[in-house]
């Protein structure tokens, strides 16, 4: 075998690549990568194999093998519901984060808080990240129903999927405004107390829908609480749902809409 | 070929001269059915139409026998010549030379003279030859129709022209001696046990079977569209970690219910309804205007029912939606900046931002 140090052995190149094939051959790897899959061994540019890219892949329940080739044109969705999507799971990788550090009772949150940026490693950047990234999600779940309004993406058959993005729309201001309660300081609980205000003009239930949300007549540490359940479990579960059906419906509506 | 928009035949055509090493305009104008600009000999032969035999290759004898009495018996000829017609095998006896196969959907016109007596007071003489091509039906159902409507009417039945086969046609002519009398006209002969169906409605073959899918212009999804999503993933990451590790989350004092700061604002996408707050009752601006805004969100689909996408066409729609965004975006931008203490109105430069994210 030609190599370059004459001296007839296999070089440290040839043996690295020799261990590779033999890991990529093993029955752990090739139980892990699905055939089609490019880490697999023997993986060859085709188009059966690109097909086999999606669809022996658990991105088979998001993707379909082919889409429109509009459909990937950035200037078409703007990668708007995709963004708001990549920032839900940036959102919930740093808020597991967090949570490591976070105690929803009454001094404590607020120190707590205070501990990430002075005594935690990398507490302040993924706290901050954490922030941004909830506000741009806001923005980007806005943008994104603009975009999907000036296409006309509404129209039949995808009526009931725009149904679904309003309830996307609110369950997204409402995590966003219960974790504006959790870091328990003035900016917090000050801008909940005029936010939640609003509820006790409710026709009728007002008080009753106040004193539920905030669990009393006004905010206190039980609010906290209960706003941080809501935050950490109740509403993201609820609107992993609601993705999974938006999602599943972009799908069955025939994929991304037309082009204008 | 002819539905394939040019651009998708085009592209077709220069991965396949890539791929053989040819012309692009040629593949093209093969790919479109022209004849290629410099013709190559063994193409357009390869593509001709395979001899009428070659359909009947493969199906089971007892098949073929079958269908070859049945076209036997219909046709008045002989089983064995028929049989070999179709197997394309030369005829056993000293049969006529089999003829080219006949077109499927008509029997063969034999250039019958018109069969039924002249209708006096009837429709004109009709070709059902010709109106059989036209429409897809077969000549005999054409002529059951014609005959029944005639006698439906109490007029004698056209002249039909062009006619296939005279045996099949009604039994005896009509009686032209009454033109107009109620009697019927004489029935085909029906054989006993033989169900007839009348023809109600001609529907064109056309009309109904048209599934022809679109073409669509398709592209994989990997690695054309993981791709785009994976650099959008990687600029949106960096992009936060970059302006997460130069500005700070806001962290204000330890929270105090006894100090309400001035102005208290509400996070900034509930901004806009605490400026509402400032003009309207908080019925109105807390409730009503939020409730019917996320209402009226929600129903949009079920309102807005024209069908078209394009902006040229949807002025109103797009007039209403931008009205709102816009008016939203102002109201925002003017509660987050330009409003001080006491929710008094101030200029951003002057008094400096109330305003927390
Ligand atoms: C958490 C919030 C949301 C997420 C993660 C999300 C995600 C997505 C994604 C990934 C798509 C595929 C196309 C694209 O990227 O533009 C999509 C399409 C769509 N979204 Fe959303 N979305 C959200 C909120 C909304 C809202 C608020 C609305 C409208 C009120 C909406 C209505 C639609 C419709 C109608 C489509 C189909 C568009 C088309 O076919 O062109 N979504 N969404």
């Amino acid at each position: 075998m030609a190599n370059g140090t004459g001296n007839g052995r296999p070089g440290l190149r040839d043996r690295l690549s020799d261990a590779a094939d033999h890991v990529r051959q093993s029955q752990v790897w090739s139980s892990i990568f699905r055939p089609g899959s490019p880490f697999r061994a023997g993986y060859s540019d085709s188009p059966r194999n690109r097909s086999y890219v999606i669809m022996n892949n658990v991105l088979y329940h998001l993707h379909p093998v082919k889409v429109k080739r509009h459909g990937v044109r950035l200037s078409y969705t703007l990668c708007l519901g995709g963004l708001s999507f990549f920032l839900f799971i940036l959102l919930t990788i740093t808020g597991i984060f967090l949570m490591f550090y976070y105690r929803p009772t009454s001094p404590a949150a607020y120190i707590d808080i205070q501990a990430l940026s002075t005594d935690v490693a990398f507490g302040q950047i993924v706290r901050n990240m954490h922030r941004w990234g909830a506000h741009a999600m806001v923005l980007t779940v806005f943008l994104h129903m603009a975009r999907v309004f000036y296409h006309g993406a509404y129209k039949p058959p995808r009526e009931f999927n725009w149904m679904v993005g309003v309830i996307l729309l609110l369950l997204t201001l409402l995590l966003s405004f219960t974790g504006y309660l959790l870091p328990w300081d003035q900016l917090a609980i000050w801008a909940v107390t005029v936010g939640s205000n609003m509820a006790a003009y409710v026709p009728v239930f007002g008080d009753q829908v106040t004193f539920t949300l905030i669990g009393g007549v006004q905010i206190t540490p039980d609010t906290l609480l209960r706003w941080y359940v809501l935050h950490v479990l109740f509403l993201p579960f609820i609107i992993v749902v609601f993705m999974a059906v938006h999602f599943w419906r972009v799908r069955k509506d025939g994929g991304i809409s037309g082009p204008l | 070929m002819a539905e394939i928009p040019e651009h998708i035949l085009r592209r077709t055509a220069e991965a396949r001269a890539k791929a053989e090493g040819r012309d692009v305009e040629e593949v093209l104008a093969e790919l479109k059915g022209e004849s290629p600009p410099e013709p190559r000999a063994e193409e357009p032969a390869a593509a001709e139409t395979p001899p009428a035999p070659a359909e009947t290759a493969g199906l089971p004898e007892s098949i073929l026998r079958r269908s070859a009495e049945a076209r036997a018996k219909a046709e008045g000829r002989d089983v064995e010549e028929v049989l070999a017609e179709m197997k394309g095998e030369p005829a056993p006896a000293a049969a006529p030379p089999p003829a080219a196969p006949a077109p499927e959907p008509a029997p063969v016109a034999e250039a019958g003279a018109p069969v039924a007596a002249a209708a006096p007071a009837g429709e004109p003489s009709r070709d059902l030859q010709a109106e059989s091509a036209t429409y897809g039906v077969p000549v005999d159902l054409l002529r059951r129709a014609a005959v029944a409507r005639a006698r439906h009417d109490g007029i004698a039945a056209p002249a039909f022209t062009g006619e296939g086969a005279p045996a099949a046609a009604p039994a005896a002519a009509t009686p032209g001696a009454a033109p107009a009398a109620a009697a019927p006209a004489a029935a085909p002969v029906i054989p006993e046990g033989v169900r007839t169906q009348r023809l109600l409605t001609v529907v064109k073959a056309g009309a109904i079977q048209q599934v022809k899918a679109e073409p669509h212009d398709k592209v994989n999804v990997w690695p054309h569209l993981l791709a785009i999503e994976f650099v959008a993933l990687m600029a949106c990451t960096a992009l936060l970690v970059v302006f997460s590790a130069f500005v700070d989350a806001p962290l204000l004092e330890f929270a105090n219910f006894n100090d309400q700061p001035n102005p208290s604002k509400a996070p900034w996408y509930f901004l806009g309804l605490q400026e509402m707050l400032s003009y309207f009752d908080p019925q109105v601006a807390g409730v009503t205007i939020p409730g019917l805004g996320l209402a009226g969100l929600a129903i949009i689909p079920y309102i807005d029912r024209n069908p078209s996408v394009r902006p040229s066409d949807r002025k109103l729609a797009i007039m209403i939606f931008s009205f709102f965004l816009f008016a939203s975006a102002i109201l925002t931008i003017y509660g987050s900046f330009f409003r001080g203490p006491g929710f008094n109105f101030t200029y951003p430069w002057i008094d400096g931002v109330f305003f927390d994210f």
